[in-house]
């Protein structure tokens, strides 16, 4: 692009409230990074050095599958496959958040979708279809989870057994219930439904019969394509 | 090629893993800056952002256990009659719970 116009300007004020908006999940994802934070002490990270992940990294389920391949040794190249197929889905959500983004300079665009993760992409995803711009959300909401992912995981590794057993509590449900939330909560057009029902479709079939951690992204590329053939009459 | 998990190659190994998901972070924003937006593009963009939550969604509904799928069908059935989020994620989070502690 010739033109340097960047319109999008990022409110402070706005970055406050959705920085408090995702405040309640954020407590969840604080009991996730403890459990997090006491898996990894069990699997012999320092307690710095699993902190050190969770300040870097920031993708909680790479993170737990990671753990899995932890050993007095750990083989690099399938670690980075599995690192790179469990968060290949941040492609399309970035992808998706496009139109918006790159009417940000390209500092601030890459550097809010450094805490760019599930809980507040939903959010600007839901709202984008609903007309509303919240790159706001991306920042000031990513900003709280990733503050609620380290103090979890700070806390897990030291006091991680007072929450052994988070299943028990439903607490691996929180993001399983606040994306489907966020899903029922916007447009359900037919158009909607039916990229719903392949995506959710291929992505079963992936999980079933592709290499693991391919579903999401194969699911969501199916639904996608649906939206590719059959567009919204509004915007022909 | 295997790294030991002493302390620099436990950082190594983090180094490794930020890199690769900031690829994942930011590749997708950059390829689209390849892209001419046209509707058939916003048309599979739009239908692909939801498509992701089903995708993620869709395993945990057919082979979660009956926790999973209490908390699934609770957010759903009160979401779709009331449409308020936080109380709609808390009853499926307690119907998880509920579902687990008696089976």
């Amino acid at each position: 692009m010739s033109t340097t116009v960047y319109p999008y300007r990022l409110e402070p004020a706005k970055v406050r409230s959705e920085f408090f908006r995702l405040l309640p999940i954020s407590f969840f994802v604080v009991a996730f990074g403890m459990a997090f934070g006491l898996a990894a002490v069990q699997k012999g990270l320092a307690p710095l050095e699993a902190t050190l992940m969770s300040v870097m990294v920031f993708a909680g389920a790479s993170q737990f599958a990671t753990l899995e391949m932890w050993g007095t040794e750990v083989a690099v190249l399938p670690m980075m496959a599995v690192v790179f197929a469990i968060n290949s889905r941040h492609l399309l959500m970035g992808a998706s958040l496009y139109p918006m983004l790159r009417e940000l300079p390209p500092g601030q665009r890459y550097g809010i979708s450094l805490v760019l993760t599930d809980a507040n992409w939903a959010v600007a995803a839901q709202d984008y279809q609903q007309g509303k711009r919240n790159l706001e959300v991306i920042m000031g909401g990513g900003l709280v989870l990733w503050i609620a992912w380290l103090i979890g995981t700070l806390s897990g590794v030291y006091f991680g057994r007072l929450l052994q057993n988070p299943q028990s509590l439903g607490l691996d449900m929180v993001l399983g219930c606040f994306l489907l939330a966020m899903a029922l909560g916007g447009k359900k057009t037919p158009r909607v439904l039916v990229a719903w029902a392949v995506a959710a479709t291929a992505a079963m079939m992936a999980y079933w019969w592709m290499p693991p951690h391919t579903h999401v992204v194969v699911g969501a590329l199916a639904g996608g394509v649906v939206g590719f053939f059959w567009l919204d009459k509004k915007h022909s | 090629m295997t790294i030991e998990t002493t302390v620099p190659g436990t950082l190594l190994l983090i180094a490794i893993m930020t890199i690769v998901t900031l690829i994942t972070r930011f590749g997708g924003i950059f390829l689209m800056s390849f892209v001419t937006i046209n509707p058939r593009v916003e048309g599979f963009i739009n239908a692909m952002a939801s498509s992701v939550l089903i995708a993620i969604l869709a395993p945990m509904a057919v082979e979660g256990d009956i926790g999973a799928r209490l908390a699934l069908g609770t957010t759903a059935v009160l979401m779709l009659a009331f449409r308020k989020p936080l109380p709609a994620i808390a009853a499926g989070i307690i119907a998880a719970a509920a579902g687990r502690y008696f089976t």
